[in-house]
């Protein structure tokens, strides 16, 4: 195993994070960013998967499950988080939703030139919400997972988790 | 076509503890209800995910009958949601859809398909097992009390008279009594669910 793949972002460790703070729900959109979890999560009986098919509908189902007592954390592309900013706003931060967004940062990169305007807008989309992030490149990030559900918990408001950890060879 | 306050009145006699959104009949149900801790009536968010937000409330709260009256518009916005909600198969979702044929809060422009399109045939498609189409507040009356009877999740479609408003938003009257906040804790209280 290579360096790059011992530094991976584990999908167990993924899940382990999700348990460890009580998710009981995941709205979902599948992204070439976080594929790698699926098949962990279907498999997890502590886990409802709800798949939605546009990813502002991912805002609004899980306002409806955190008015239930419920845990739901969304988990998108960026590319459909940006679509989503009219049901962020009206379903999640106007009705004080403490959940946590796991987005998938396609096209990030920490070397050479970004090419993909799906990064270029990411942050600059947070901020413009004042959505506080945390990036999570590899394994060793995986505790900003847990700061995002606490501050999500403690200042009743969504917290994006971005992952940028694509072709780490799960895929 | 059908009075939405009328409609309503006719589904309170047989609301026993159900939980509802009344979606964009709020303004009616909110005067309509005896139970109000068990009313989420949210406004608007934001058009579209009334629907979402419902079926995510009957897959929190499975003890408990959810019902919806969500509306044309927020449909059409958002209809990928009744693959969801068919793929989820809550038993105890009652997804009725007001359908005014238009955008009420705009001034009236018709929506798309407005006077043909299917909304039950399209939800059965989809996979709900139960799906009803009424225009008229005889036959609603007359089975309204089976289909709350039946397990969901179920699909209504209710043709009914739009309320039109063409006064800028700021000047419109205000029907909401409680913040959608507020309605959330005090549904939550009502539940005994720790937050």
């Amino acid at each position: 195993m290579s360096d790059a793949q011992k530094a991976a972002l584990s999908p167990e460790v993924v899940l382990q994070e999700m348990k460890k703070n009580g998710v009981t729900h995941v709205v979902w959109l599948p992204d070439s960013e976080t594929n790698w979890l699926y098949l962990l999560m279907k498999a997890e009986p502590s886990l409802t998967l709800v798949g939605v098919n546009r990813e502002g509908l991912a805002f609004s189902a899980a306002s409806g499950i955190a008015a239930g007592g419920k845990t739901p954390l969304i988990l998108i592309q960026n590319t459909g988080l940006m679509e989503s900013g009219d049901s962020m706003r009206g379903w999640t931060m106007g009705m004080n939703v403490p959940v946590v967004l796991m987005v998938g940062y396609r096209g990030w990169t920490r070397h050479g030139v970004n090419t993909d305007t799906a990064a270029t807008y990411t942050e600059r989309f947070l901020n413009a919400f004042g959505i506080q992030y945390y990036l999570v490149e590899d394994g060793a990030d995986a505790g900003r997972i847990s700061i995002a559900f606490e501050e999500a918990k403690k200042t009743r408001r969504p917290v994006a988790v971005l992952v940028a950890d694509e072709y780490h060879g799960f895929n | 076509m059908m009075d939405t306050a009328e409609l309503l009145k006719v589904y309170n006699r047989y609301r026993g503890d159900a939980i509802v959104v009344p979606g964009r009949g709020g303004k009616h149900w909110v005067n309509i209800s005896t139970k109000p801790n068990r009313d989420l009536p949210l406004g608007d968010p934001a058009m579209g995910g009334h629907a979402s937000f419902a079926m995510g409330l009957a897959l929190a709260l499975p003890q408990q009958k959810i019902v919806l009256f969500d509306s044309d518009g927020d449909i059409q916005m958002g209809m990928g949601i009744l693959a969801t909600i068919a793929e989820q198969q809550p038993k105890n979702f009652y997804h009725f859809m007001l359908d005014n044929e238009c955008y009420a809060t705009t001034g009236g422009q018709p929506v798309p398909l407005a006077k043909t399109i299917a909304y039950d045939v399209i939800a059965r498609a989809c996979g709900y097992p139960r799906a009803y189409a009424y225009d008229n507040l005889e036959t609603f009356s007359i089975n309204i009390e089976r289909i709350l009877g039946e397990p969901g999740p179920v699909f209504v479609a209710l043709k009914v008279s739009p309320d039109i408003e063409n006064k800028p938003i700021g000047s419109r009257v205000k029907w909401r009594k409680r913040s959608q906040v507020q309605v959330v804790m005090d549904m939550q209280k009502e539940l005994g669910i720790a937050t």
